[in-house]
């Protein structure tokens, strides 16, 4: 596999664009169009990963895409992902059946800053599959559990079945260390929660703005309005992060395609410290 | 050879050879194993291909060049090198269209990946100027100077020895002088030549930069060269500087532009532009790259091959749901800036070398300096 994200000169023989192979070893149903993948490799072991940090991931013979690792970290051995099929690639990997090989690259991108939002208190606000990237933080967050302040997860996606890890999530709110709004645009008879927007939770949610960190992923009008409702609440700019995507070909900041203004996403990114990216993402089309 | 980064090697007091010499020139660095690749007319245009002999250099031929129009000429004399840059540049060759990365074999539930072997040729590049030079340095620092880089890349740029050429005319959409990037050869070359081309005499005068090309050197026909002969040399290039088609005043570009991202003129440019991505395929710093899968019918073989790609395509920025740069506007914005700004950011220099390709092969003719004058205006009033 290749090299970690950090400064490390490729030695000759080590191709960063050569995938390494695994093999399925679970596919599980998440909601409709989304799977979640066990994999192992074939041989050897894995590096360790970072929450928020993606993969790349080949289908031989269809193609590659990114994909965020969605596992817990503390676990490296297997490989999570989570993918919702919405194209060649994302929909031959969701068909994969236990023993299928995989191709691996990775892993790549900066993480969440989970070490440095220590002592603070975190709100990690999800839109749809932006839980994916976002579940490795939340496990690292309740691990050692007393080394943050309060805890918040802000989760909202279309309708209760586009409910992501829904065991977890029942898991976590029984808890009394973490507190858990979930929120669907559209909702079925029998949903008992709210029903709105995922910005609408964030004025529910206890915690100190002079003291939090968040931690934001989902489309980006979602990321767009979360963002400016937390600074609303009095969370500055350099108190969030947020997680962007952009078209990825290499994932090593040689093929050019993840570019926003002077970043490369997949090098400098995907996550990002808002007041970084601040100016960009206010341009269109950039 | 030239090998990466060392650029620095001070050349030799000048010499010079005949015109004869040429020849053994060329046989001397087949000889040591090079395949020789330069300027020959196809198409008609003069392009960089493999040549067999001094023969198939375009003796004579000079080039008329203006935004959206190249055209060959004859020119007066036998001059070999009397010609500025045509459509191709040396990335072909280095960072070529196509490069096949691996093949996967499935036996079973089994995959083998072999990775491709990186190329051991090496190519002697004939005839190849100051502002392509540059353009070879900034491609060395965006494929080989961040962690990861290109094996294929690097193994083939290792191995290649320049025998460059200072520009004795200049072409019509050349502004290599304003960009500080020509049109006198400084940097990365084994061999510097100036041709010198009147009075009945036909002859380089040479520089050596490095060991492999004062060895070359030393095996031609050739003899110190005067003061008079240097200062003839010196005279074609300055001559060249004087004689720019284009300038681009690079002071504050990149403030410039980062400040008008959002400007009327980037709809002005959009209304003309067809986005084709010819000014990215002849850019000679251009990078960008997609990858390619394939697989036989019965899906045992498969393959992923890498190919150029341009800025300017829809699928480039192609996120599920649509282009993030789905106008024209936001697509030439792209191209621009990152050019003439954010490079600077990323790499330490502008991405461009002034070598005016993009203007002369723009079917509609829009010109990058003109583009940034306009802006410039702007904020004049
Ligand atoms: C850092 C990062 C992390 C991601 N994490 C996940 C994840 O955990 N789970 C998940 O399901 N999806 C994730 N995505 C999105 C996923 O990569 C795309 O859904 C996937 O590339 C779509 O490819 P396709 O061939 O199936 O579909 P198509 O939509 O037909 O895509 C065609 C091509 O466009 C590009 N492309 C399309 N959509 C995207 C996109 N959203 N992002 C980047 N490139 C795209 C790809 O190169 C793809 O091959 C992530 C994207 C990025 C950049
Ligand atoms: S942008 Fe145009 S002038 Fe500049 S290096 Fe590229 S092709 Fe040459
Ligand atoms: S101008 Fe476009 S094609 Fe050229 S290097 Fe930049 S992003 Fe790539
Ligand atoms: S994905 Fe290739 S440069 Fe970022």
């Amino acid at each position: 596999m290749a090299a970690p994200p950090e400064p490390v000169l490729a030695a000759p023989l080590v191709d960063p664009m050569l995938p390494r192979v695994g093999r399925v070893r679970a596919r599980r149903r998440d909601a409709p169009l989304v799977f979640t993948l066990e994999i192992e490799p074939a041989e050897g072991s894995l590096p360790p990963f970072a929450p928020g940090q993606f993969n790349m991931l080949t289908v031989f013979g269809v193609g590659e895409v990114p994909i965020s690792l969605s596992g817990d970290p503390a676990r490296p051995g297997r490989l999570i992902h989570t993918v919702r099929a919405v194209g060649p690639v994302s929909t031959a990997l969701s068909r994969l059946d236990r023993g299928d090989p995989v191709g691996l690259r990775g892993p790549f991108g900066t993480g969440w800053p989970v070490e440095q939002a220590a002592g603070s208190d975190v709100v990690v606000v999800a839109g749809g599959l932006g839980l994916a990237p976002l579940r490795p933080a939340l496990y690292q967050l309740l691990a050692p559990r007393r080394r943050y302040g309060r805890i918040a997860l802000l989760y909202g996606t279309r309708s209760p079945a586009d409910i992501l890890f829904a065991r977890e999530i029942d898991a976590w709110r029984r808890r009394k260390d973490i507190e858990v709004h979930v929120t669907v645009d559209h909702a079925t008879g029998d949903w008992p929660h709210q029903v709105g927007v995922v910005t609408s939770l964030i004025s529910r949610a206890r915690f100190d703005p002079a003291r939090t960190t968040a931690l934001v992923c989902g489309p980006e009008v979602m990321m767009r309005f979360a963002i400016g409702t937390l600074q609303g609440a009095g969370v500055a700019s350099t108190q969030i992060y947020l997680s962007l995507e952009r078209n990825m070909k290499c994932a090593i900041g040689l093929c050019g395609h993840c570019q926003m203004g002077a970043a490369f996403i997949c090098r400098d990114g995907p996550v990002f410290r808002h007041d970084r990216v601040r100016d960009m993402l206010a341009l269109r089309e950039i | 050879m030239s090998g990466i980064g060392t650029s620095s090697a001070r050349p030799d007091r000048s010499a010079i050879f005949p015109i004869e010499a040429l020849g053994t020139l060329f046989d001397a660095l087949r000889g040591r194993g090079y395949r020789l690749i330069g300027p020959t007319l196809r198409d008609g245009a003069i392009v960089y291909d493999d040549i067999a002999s001094v023969d198939e250099l375009p003796r004579g031929w000079s080039d008329e060049q203006s935004g959206g129009r190249y055209r060959l000429i004859r020119r007066g004399d036998d001059a070999v090198f009397g010609y500025a840059v045509g459509p191709h540049s040396w990335k072909r060759f280095l960072h070529p269209p196509r490069q096949r990365l691996w093949r996967a074999k499935r036996h079973g539930g089994e995959v083998q990946v072999t990775a491709e072997a990186v190329p051991e040729e090496r190519l002697a590049l004939i005839g190849i100027r100051a502002c392509d030079l540059k353009a070879i340095a900034i491609q060395d620092r965006v494929l080989t100077g961040g962690s990861y880089l290109d094996p294929y890349y690097k193994a083939r740029r290792e191995r290649i020895f320049v025998v460059a050429v200072n520009c004795s005319v200049a072409g019509g959409t050349c502004f290599c002088a304003s960009m500080q990037s020509g049109p006198k050869v400084t940097e990365t070359f084994d061999l510097a030549l100036t041709e010198l081309c009147d009075d009945g005499m036909h002859a380089f005068v040479a520089e050596a930069a490095t060991d492999e090309g004062r060895v070359v050197l030393a095996g031609l026909p050739h003899r110190p060269a005067t003061g008079d002969e240097v200062d003839a040399a010196a005279a074609v290039v300055a001559r060249t500087a004087a004689s720019m088609g284009r300038e681009m005043p690079s002071e504050g570009v990149r403030e410039l532009l980062l400040r008008n991202l959002e400007h009327p003129r980037w709809d002005e440019v959009a209304a003309r532009c067809l986005t084709c991505g010819n000014c990215t395929m002849v850019c000679p710093t251009c990078f960008c790259t997609t990858v390619e899968d394939a697989s036989d019918v019965t899906g045992v073989e498969s393959s992923r091959s890498q190919r150029w790609d341009s800025c300017f395509t829809m699928d480039f920025s192609y996120i599920h749901g649509g282009s993030v740069r789905a106008s024209p506007q936001s697509r030439y914005r792209q191209w621009m800036t990152h050019k003439l700004a954010t490079w600077f950011d990323q790499f330490g220099s502008s991405g461009c070398v002034g070598c005016g390709r993009c203007i002369t092969w723009c079917p509609v003719g829009i010109d990058i300096t003109e583009e940034v004058a306009a802006i410039r205006a702007s904020e004049a009033h």
